[in-house]
């Protein structure tokens, strides 16, 4: 099973010209598509017909009504204008969860952003079993997440005896109280997210890395650069389209983390670790007056258009650095 | 792992053969390197590890001592307990079944529209593709509840898919990153093929099933390497369709079973639902670590 190749062939230039006969296609007209292959293609789209019409297309168009309406499982739903809007934007729970979604996102940049960097230029320079360095990069990635979330939950134990606690002691340092702080709850989620997914972006960087052009740095080496001066000027400026990209997806994803404070914490203590998508779960799931399905479609798509618009923002103001 | 080892400068990195050459280059790298496999070693395999020796480990020696390489005593039973009287057989093959039909309604959704729109090529197909694209613009957060909504009521059916396996099955099949990939894959192919099979007197669905799928064995091996791997982590969609225990995977299973289950017996379980992952890894390395594992942070 090794000889699976990645689709990276681009398309060829006779790959242009349609299948369907030149002559017929021009006379168009509805018989010609009739005795032509066009009812066969409509056969063959029926399965993406399906599968994006009912479970993507129209859920996303039905977001947008949703968010405007009060629904319930019962009665017909009714028109209430902005009014979910008003109603999320008014739970002072809103605040603690952007609050909350912002820290872990910031402390992912902090510690998750440059991780996979340095450890990708490290290895791209290893000249022998480069493939165990990857594979056990990436092993983390391939652990089902609630696998590796009950695990690091048990690691997590706060008693002098757990697992992270005994690891400390062994360094001198005292025991930390990780999921059971205020202060040291988010942290610990952000340190988990960071393992959990850092392999996929070292591969990424990886790829990166190994396509930099030798001859960029047979030229720094001429105008008497060192090692350091290489990775600064020839190395860093070569992956900033690929940093500028896993940036934003990064920035993209921790918006919208749910796994983490779901299973370690379930949004405590005190709140602390509520995040966006938890506050829409609760909205939707876990409200005993029945789903505030309104309110929860509101808060997603507020979530999405602010997600939109600072993309938009960011290659906007980005233009300029990217490579190529 | 040869074309690794060669030191000709034509794949050389940031150190240049002259680099390698000198001593304390070569020195310092080797130390480097040496430090980041035992990182990477103790980050990456240790948890790993530390399951497969404490799902076999009694309770109290892992809560003693948790750090320990090696147990007081190996506790096998801890696995077939897991297994049969926890029931994670069930859910293991709930896993598996979901895992199947993700894989099967993926590939065909994939491998005909791709079919359709790169090689059949109607006029409509590029506003199709677009509109397929475009859902990858759209973040997975806002179709929850409407998606939701849909399997509660799913249009012409009449009939909750709430507690079915199609729950989880169907909407899988709307994954634009499989549609996109194969597509790219069909558009690699030569042309003059089709164009023989025509000649010969093929129709387009003969061609489909005796030419194109044939040919498309490496693509529809990639996707189905990530579907399977993506139903098996998938937590939050059958958590919230799959209500009933007897359909549930061991992912949403497994937090649950936490607060009834003795440690070692609950650490033993984790264990088993990470082998068939890990096997499959282990089985695909090259096509993980070639980034067309890219899909996966994509999809965050």
């Amino acid at each position: 099973m090794t000889q699976i190749a990645p689709p990276t062939a681009p398309p060829t230039r006779e790959a242009a010209a349609p299948l369907v006969r030149p002559a017929r296609r021009r006379s168009g007209g509805v018989r010609a598509w009739a005795t032509g292959d066009g009812p066969h293609i409509l056969v063959f789209l029926i399965p993406l017909f399906v599968a994006f019409g009912v479970f993507s297309w129209w859920p996303i168009g039905r977001a947008v009504v949703m968010a405007f309406q009060r629904t319930n499982l019962v009665t017909a739903p009714t028109w209430v204008g902005w009014q979910n809007f008003e109603n999320v934007l008014r739970d002072p729970l809103l605040g603690v969860a952007v609050g909350n979604t912002l820290t872990f996102a910031v402390l992912a940049l902090l510690i998750g952003y440059p991780i996979p960097l340095v450890v990708a230029v490290l290895m791209s320079e290893v000249r022998r079993l480069r493939g165990l360095f990857s594979a056990l990069a990436y092993l983390p990635v391939v652990i089902p997440p609630v696998v590796a979330a009950l695990l690091w939950k048990f690691f997590y134990d706060a008693s002098p005896t757990g697992v992270f606690n005994t690891l400390l002691g062994m360094l001198g340092i005292p025991k930390q109280p990780w999921l059971q702080d205020q202060l040291t709850a988010m942290p610990s989620l952000v340190l988990f997210a960071t393992w959990s997914a850092a392999g996929g972006t070292v591969i990424i960087y990886l790829a990166a890395l190994i396509s930099v052009p030798p001859e960029l740095y047979d030229a720094a080496e001429v105008d008497g650069a060192g090692i350091w001066r290489k990775v600064w000027h020839v190395t860093l400026p070569q992956l900033r389209g690929v940093l500028l990209v896993t940036f934003i997806l990064q920035i993209i994803g921790t918006a919208q983390v749910f796994l983490e404070p779901f299973l370690f914490t379930g949004g405590g203590p005190a709140n602390s670790t509520t995040t966006i998508l938890l506050l829409i779960y609760k909205y939707a799931f876990q409200n005993s007056l029945g789903g505030d399905y309104g309110a929860a479609t509101a808060l997603s798509l507020m979530l999405a258009v602010v997600l939109a618009l600072f993309s938009l923002l960011y290659f906007r103001l980005t233009r300029g650095w990217s490579t190529s | 792992m040869e074309h690794l080892v060669s030191t000709a400068d034509t794949d050389r990195g940031i150190l240049s053969s002259a680099d390698w050459r000198r001593r304390r280059v070569r020195v310092s790298a080797g130390i480097t390197h040496g430090i980041l496999l035992v990182s990477l070693a103790v980050v990456g395999l240790g948890p790993i590890l530390w399951l497969a020796k404490s799902a076999i480990t009694p309770t109290q020696d892992t809560l003693r001592d948790p750090l320990a390489l090696w147990p007081n005593g190996v506790d096998w039973a801890n696995l077939a307990e897991a297994w049969s009287r926890v029931e994670i057989d069930r859910y293991f093959f709930n896993t598996v079944i979901i895992a199947a039909g993700v894989w099967l309604v993926q590939v065909v959704v994939a491998t005909t529209a791709g079919y359709a729109l790169s090689v059949l090529r109607p006029r409509y197909g590029k506003v199709l593709v677009g509109m397929v694209l475009g859902t990858l613009f759209v973040p997975n957060i806002v179709l929850l509840v409407p998606l939701y909504l849909t399997i509660i009521n799913p249009p012409l059916l009449g009939q909750s898919l709430i507690n079915t396996f199609w729950a989880v099955w169907l909407p899988a099949g709307a994954n634009a990153f499989n549609v996109l990939l194969v597509m790219r894959f069909f558009d690699s192919l030569p042309r003059e093929v089709f164009e023989a099979a025509r000649m010969d007197g093929a129709g387009p669905y003969r061609t489909f099933w005796s030419i194109v799928l044939p040919m498309s064995k490496p693509i529809i091996g990639v996707v189905s390497v990530f579907a399977v791997i993506g139903a098996w982590k998938d937590f939050l969609w059958p958590l919230l369709v799959l209500k009933n225990p007897d359909l549930q995977p061991l992912s949403v299973r497994l937090p649950q079973l936490q607060q009834f289950i003795e440690l070692d017996v609950f650490l033993a379980a984790l264990a088993i639902a990470t082998i068939i992952p890990i096997a499959l890894f282990l089985v695909f390395q090259k096509l993980f670590l070639s980034g067309a594992g890219l899909s996966g942070a994509v999809k965050g």
